[in-house]
């Protein structure tokens, strides 16, 4: 049976602070050029959390807000006010940096995160608020050191800063006196994607409904590596995540492929789940505090705030077919082999055209692609372009090519198939998953039939290998045969419905 | 041959763009001698 998408979350935390701290555009205009006119104006760049909130792609991400809306609103966003800014949505929240430096301090099991105890006191009751923190999570939350000490870590112990509003509230120290692999910035990188990872499973087992028992495995497919000098990278960031999550039934690992991975990581959960090896697989991310501010530069020289401020995350349940919810179709996988080469058109030829020929199905028959789905407002004054177009030109050109759509219908397939950019650029984060929330609503709703899910990975990056990676799947309506025997919650309530106005029917008949 | 015929050249291919591989291919076949070719990632 073909494992169905119980539902998604999706979350983001405002985190103005570290990209002034810890991104890597930062961090190295301060080594090479730390007098740079850049360093100087960033810091009137910064967007308040008011405005995040209120930003468009924000609140489509959180799913307040469709794809479709976003398209009818007219390029660039940063400059207009979406007519909602609610802090949370139907796919989960946009948290403060305030709420979030608290959270880190709760996944951290080694007492490496030192806040400073005033900033505890006055944030702390705001996050008790928060609806998918519950008791084992706050209780984690110590009551925080003096801030002298902090300071003095910072200076004299390579402790990382951690700040907010400019104010030093706490730090992340090193684990380790010589290792670099747990030096105080790797661990506070690695908290922050562990944080950002159990929100967004708090905020799946909020959605979903589902119980935390029901977890029986995680899959983690961010880009970050925890391990010491002996084993760097040999994880488990899923098993830690799902620790603070509450998921006391599940084991994990992590899935590794730059931005790929998420569709790595969801073809494998789909495996394990088709496979009968698990009954219920989570695939998580957290975000990445490398890459915030990445295309600052261009941002301040165009006069734009700095738009790459918050840390995404991601949940997706995965679950044994119930005859309701979408099924993964894993007989129709695209992958990028070892000898498909880097050409766009090769990428996307093995991607997309070559499973579809192989499943017997035109291009049209996909009602909506998912390639990367970064957000263009970032990347297109970065001189990056748009990224989700230019993938959706390269998959339009191939239907011609293949005369799944005449020449003339181009225009045509490239507004009906087609999404428009919402996510942040933190690499995994907007690679092909952003859409399967909205995508099993279309198919819950009959809105749509399918949908292809597509992940594009830079493994050039690691200077192992020149080789590019992707690959794609497809989510599609359930096909109702494959529902348990018996019958559905659904059809139960329609039965008694049934047999309720049959008896009404009856009683009327004899009083007439 | 063309304008980088005897020229050296250093070349970044982005991600979502020219592969600095395609790049290179181009430019070796233009006489060019390749001292550099990376690709890289801007999002």
């Amino acid at each position: 049976m073909k494992s169905v998408i119980k539902g998604a979350s999706y979350i983001l935390a405002h985190t103005p602070d570290m990209v002034l701290h810890n991104g890597t555009t930062q961090t190295t205009e301060r080594i090479v050029n730390p007098d740079s006119e850049y360093l100087k104006e960033l810091p009137g760049h910064i967007r308040s959390y008011e405005q995040v909130l209120s930003y468009w792609p924000n609140q489509v991400y959180i799913g307040n807000k469709t794809p479709d809306e976003l398209a009818a609103v007219e390029q660039p966003w940063y400059d207009k006010t979406c007519d909602v800014s609610d802090r949370y949505g139907k796919f989960g929240q946009i948290m403060p940096q305030e709420e979030f430096l608290l959270l880190m301090q709760a996944c951290d099991v080694f007492d490496l995160v030192k806040l400073d105890s005033a900033f505890v006191a006055a944030h702390k009751p705001a996050l008790a608020q928060n609806p998918v923190m519950d008791e084992s999570i706050l209780a984690r939350i110590g009551d925080g050191i003096d801030g002298a000490e902090i300071a003095r870590l910072v200076s004299e112990e390579h402790s990382e800063g951690l700040y907010h509003n400019g104010a030093l509230v706490g730090c992340v120290n090193r684990a380790h006196d010589i290792d670099v692999n747990l030096s105080a910035h790797v661990m506070h990188e690695n908290i922050v994607s562990k944080a950002s990872s159990v929100l967004a499973l708090l905020s799946a087992v909020h959605t979903t409904g589902i119980s935390k028992d029901e977890v029986e495995y995680v899959i983690d497919c961010c880009e970050e590596a925890c391990g010491d000098m002996n084993q760097r990278g040999g994880g488990n960031f899923a098993k830690a995540a799902a620790e603070i999550a509450g998921l006391s039934n599940a084991t994990g690992s992590d899935a590794r492929g730059f931005c790929a991975g998420p569709s790595h990581a969801m073809i494998e959960a789909a495996a394990l789940v088709e496979s009968g090896a698990y009954k219920t697989v989570v695939v998580t991310a957290g975000g990445c505090t490398a890459k915030l501010g990445m295309n600052g530069k261009d941002h301040v020289k165009k006069g734009l705030p700095i738009l790459e401020d918050m840390i995404g995350g991601f949940a997706v349940v995965v679950t044994q077919n119930d005859g309701v919810n979408p099924e993964i179709n894993l007989e129709i996988l695209g992958r990028h082999t070892v000898g498909t080469g880097s050409a766009p058109q090769a990428v996307i030829s093995s991607l997309v055209t070559d499973p579809l020929e192989r499943a017997g199905l035109k291009v049209t028959d996909i009602d909506k692609f998912s390639p990367e789905m970064q957000n263009p407002d970032i990347t297109k004054p970065a001189g990056a372009g748009d990224v989700p177009l230019a993938n959706y030109k390269m998959i339009a050109a191939l239907a011609v090519k293949r005369g799944d759509i005449a020449k003339a219908d181009l225009a045509k397939f490239t507004t009906e198939h087609v999404l428009t950019g919402w996510a942040p650029t933190q690499g995994h984060i907007p690679s092909g998953v952003p859409y399967i929330g909205f995508a099993r609503e279309d198919l819950l709703a009959g809105k749509i039939t399918r949908a292809m899910i597509i992940g594009k990975g830079s493994l050039f990056l690691g200077r192992m290998t020149n080789l590019f990676d992707g690959v794609s799947f497809v989510i599609q309506k359930n096909a109702g045969s494959n529902a348990p025997a018996g019958v559905s919650e659904e059809e139960v309530k329609g039965l008694i419905a049934k047999a309720m106005k049959e008896f009404a029917a009856t009683l009327l008949a004899q009083a007439d | 041959m063309g304008i980088l015929a005897g020229k050296k050249v250093v070349i970044i291919g982005d991600r979502d763009g020219i592969p600095g591989q395609a790049i290179a291919a181009c430019a070796t076949s233009a006489g060019a001698e390749v001292v550099f070719s990376s690709t890289e990632c801007f999002v």
